[in-house]
């Protein structure tokens, strides 16, 4: 059984945004333990998309590599959900969607870990454990912002609040899919309630926004992210170092 | 323990580790597995430790330079990444020269979460991040000699 290359994109996307989203942070963490911590999460994720990637342009069969994939492709090309896409410069924004995201990688590579497909069973099963250590972190730091001072525990909620409405995306249908998104979303969210509740914090009651990130169809912020991360590769074909 | 193995295994086997010049990729496990065809053909299989793992390039590159030096003239090293590698492919051997290096190797960990200081071998140590300077390490502090170190993380 083998997937659709828009659903490996997509697997691949969420990461490979995801970690140029978190690379932001590398000298711009609240303290060097952090600093470390962030840029290997985003070096984790960039690996998993690698590997992702690759796989994409061999399910594809048009002979794009990783790096064509990577920085040729425009926005309208990307198969990333808007969760991961929009500019994270607060901490507790940071940590509020790395909670969303690792608790859903969690479940969906567990999950391919045992499909059909060895080339994904083996990626997953790779990745799996990787953002179990994502969730982790981003689990501690939620309690100690939630349960923390007054103005942690304030910031904290209001950044759960602002990341809310782009959880529901995670779940929609996508063709060609060999875990179905939906069947996820149980799991995904109980993991995420029983760490909001311990930090003391609301499971936010926003209306989720309609995504399009499957389809191509995405914010603003992708663009301005596509143009710093693609900039290098484009002006210079070729270029190594 | 690869007696059998083939001159290019002992080749590959020996070649240290980039971020862990105390081991080599055999002793962490990297290297999975080096076939020679009749013609001279060499096949090289690694893993890594974390997807985003940057030395597997360097990695790959020490490679086809020491087999090529050898005499080998086709070198291809594939990446595989199943079965996952964890810690336990790592050799007993391997983790003493980490301790001895000043990286507490993974181990068996107790009830308490407690990684002996490879300092002065106290347990009264602390996590101070789970993220330390390459992805495969934690950066602890030991509260008996005060000194930093590095976890080789068990995974």
């Amino acid at each position: 059984m083998t997937a659709s290359v828009d659903y490996v994109l997509g697997l691949a996307d969420d990461a490979l945004v995801s970690a140029q989203r978190m690379s932001w942070w590398i000298s711009r963490a609240p303290e060097l333990e952090e600093d470390l911590a962030l840029a290997n999460i985003g070096l984790d994720q960039l690996g998993q998309a690698r590997t992702l990637l690759s796989y994409a342009g061999v399910v594809e069969g048009a002979g794009r590599t990783e790096d064509d994939l990577a920085y040729l492709r425009d926005d309208r090309d990307y198969r990333n959900v808007w969760l991961v896409e929009r500019p994270q410069t607060d901490f507790g924004v940071t940590m509020a969607r790395l909670l969303v995201l690792s608790t859903y990688q969690c479940e969906l590579y567990a999950a391919l870990a045992s499909c059909g497909d060895p080339t994904l069973s083996a990626i997953a099963g790779k990745a799996v454990k990787e953002v179990a250590y994502h969730r982790d972190h981003a689990r501690l730091w939620t309690l100690r912002l939630g349960d923390g001072t007054e103005l942690s525990h304030t910031r904290m909620q209001a950044a759960l609040d602002a990341e809310w409405p782009f959880v529901e995306e995670l779940f929609e249908p996508v063709d060609g899919a060999l875990v179905d998104p939906s069947s996820l979303r149980p799991a995904v969210l109980a993991g995420i309630s029983s760490v909001v509740a311990e930090a003391t914090l609301e499971l936010p009651t926003v209306a989720p926004v309609v995504g399009g990130g499957r389809r191509g169809l995405h914010t603003e912020h992708l663009g301005h992210l596509l143009a710093d991360m693609q900039h290098l590769h484009r002006s210079h074909p070729g270029a190594t170092w | 323990m690869n007696a059998v193995r083939g001159a290019a295994w002992k080749i590959a086997a020996d070649l240290p580790d980039p971020e862990l010049p105390v081991v080599t990729i055999a002793d962490l496990g990297i290297l999975r597995d080096v076939t020679e065809d009749d013609q001279g053909r060499v096949h090289v299989q690694i893993t890594p430790t974390y997807s985003g793992c940057p030395a597997m390039e360097t990695i790959t590159d020490d490679l086809v330079e020491a087999l090529t030096a050898a005499g080998y003239q086709h070198v291809d090293v594939e990446f595989v990444l199943a079965p996952a590698w964890t810690t336990d492919w790592m050799t007993d051997d391997a983790k003493a020269k980490l301790a001895a290096y000043g990286v507490a190797p993974p181990g068996p960990v107790a009830l308490q979460l407690s990684v002996r200081c490879p300092q002065c071998g106290s347990l009264d140590t602390r996590e101070s991040s789970r993220f330390g300077s390459t992805a495969c390490k934690s950066l602890w502090v030991c509260q008996s000699c005060r000194e930093p170190f590095d976890h080789f993380k068990a995974h």
